[in-house]
């Protein structure tokens, strides 16, 4: 079930994706299978990190829509105090639902918001996960911008998260 | 000279120690770090030297003020006071700081009557009643406090000192502290930099240790002091000045502490 929700997911951002073969970068996020007593979905950040480990780019943020949960974004530590704080939510095109255990993934066109307004340079992809009565997990993936070669980088977690890999196409 | 002055300075300390004793004074916040909604944050007020259990005394709630990012007060709720700690709620909905903060400035006054030791302690308008003109062998020390925490909605504001006794200027915000990191603090007396000052910064869960452990640091020129958090969790601060410049007229020494909890989360 989880893994054909994945499937029509992957679909969906294949269609997404532009015709016109412009560079781009893609995150995939796995949130783990835990065998623990109370689950609930995580909370779950994910972010362009820049040098001086500020926010150069905020690309999604899962967390629980129903009533008012904005009050447990700041268990999100490091997303929270790197600029979290700073952004007034819900942010179209950012802020979403929490997600359920699987693959995730997620496109972004180079030549669009956000990443069209970022500076070359050196940066890293951050993704954060905190989980009620659970645990905090965040998984950094450093990469250069612009984007010379395809490139394709993992980074595994060891609790909260599963593999979490980045891939750059010029 | 600066030996001098630690020796003369701790000397103070001692004196002060033997005679006013007090437990250690703490301002507990249940959390300080709070979404851009805000909401309730519950402090407790307590004197108590294990850090931070409520097996002393309680602090006087009605000494405490609030002041909210906007520079304004804000009234503490649910006031109570038990054997132990007061307590409060409060509510923050304005984004930034709010500077949660016990300060008190009297006179405490010691001397002789029919050969027993007298003590007496008010404010500076209440000398005239509360010390007998005719007092031997009379001690006047002019007291100046301030406990303080701090909890911020959503990205911490800046905090202005009141010029006014010992104070902290943080330059690392108070509620941005990480496992570490290193913050720079500086300390202020009448709002100038309170050089060659000791800081004694102990963490909390003292009733878990064998050993204080307390980091001892001193101030440089500019009032400032530099320090690695060894651990995430609640940590209590303490400095004090002996000097002779006190304000109140008639009075020469003048005594003047701080206090502060932080909380140091992990990264």
């Amino acid at each position: 079930m989880s893994r054909l929700s994945t499937l029509v997911a992957g679909m969906f951002l294949v269609v997404g994706a532009t015709a016109a073969q412009s560079a781009d970068l893609s995150v995939s996020v796995e949130i783990p299978n835990l065998p623990v007593a109370e689950y609930h979905r995580p909370y779950v950040a994910v972010w362009i990190e820049g040098a001086d480990q500020t926010i150069a780019a905020h690309l999604a943020v899962w967390y629980q829509l129903r009533g008012d949960h904005t009050k447990w974004l700041p268990d999100l530590r490091q997303w929270w105090r790197r600029g979290g704080r700073d952004l007034k939510v819900p942010v179209d095109g950012v802020t979403g639902a929490t997600r359920p255990v699987g693959q995730h993934l997620l496109k972004f066109d180079a030549k669009q918001q956000p990443l069209s307004k970022l500076a070359p340079g050196r940066y890293a992809l951050v993704v954060e996960a905190v989980r009620e009565v659970g645990g905090r997990e965040a998984v950094r993936i450093p990469f250069e911008w612009p984007i010379g070669t395809a490139k394709r980088d993992t980074a595994n977690g060891t609790k909260e998260l599963g593999a979490v890999s980045l891939s750059l196409n010029p | 000279m600066k030996n001098t002055l630690v020796i003369l300075a701790s000397l103070g300390a001692t004196l002060v120690s033997l005679d006013a004793r007090a437990a250690r004074a703490w301002l507990l916040p249940s959390q300080t770090v709070l979404a851009n909604s805000g909401g309730w944050v519950a402090v407790d007020a307590a004197m108590a030297d294990d850090l931070f259990s409520v097996n002393q005394g309680a602090m006087n709630a009605d000494a405490v003020s609030i002041t909210g990012p906007d520079g304004k007060p804000v009234a503490p709720q649910n006031v109570a006071k038990s054997r132990t700690r007061s307590t409060f709620d409060l509510e923050l909905r304005q984004p930034g700081t709010y500077r949660i903060s016990v300060v008190d400035d009297g006179v405490m006054a010691r001397w002789e009557e029919d050969g027993k030791p007298k003590r007496w302690r008010g404010t500076a308008s209440e000398m005239a009643t509360g010390i007998p003109a005719n007092a031997a062998k009379l001690e006047v020390e002019q007291m100046q406090r301030r406990v303080e925490t701090f909890v911020s909605v959503g990205a911490p504001s800046a905090l202005t000192p009141s010029g006014k006794g010992l104070e902290l200027v943080p330059l690392r915000h108070p509620n941005d502290l990480y496992v570490g990191e290193t913050a720079r603090l500086r300390f202020l007396l009448d709002g100038k930099p309170a050089r060659d000052l000791e800081i004694a910064i102990i963490a909390g869960g003292t009733r878990y240790r064998d050993a204080p452990d307390e980091m001892r640091l001193e101030t440089d020129a500019n009032g400032e002091i530099s320090v690695t958090w060894p651990a995430a969790g609640h940590y209590w601060l303490d400095a004090s000045v002996q000097d002779e410049s006190a304000t109140v007229p008639n009075v020469k020494r003048r005594r003047a502490s701080y206090n502060a909890t932080f909380e140091v989360l992990t990264q």
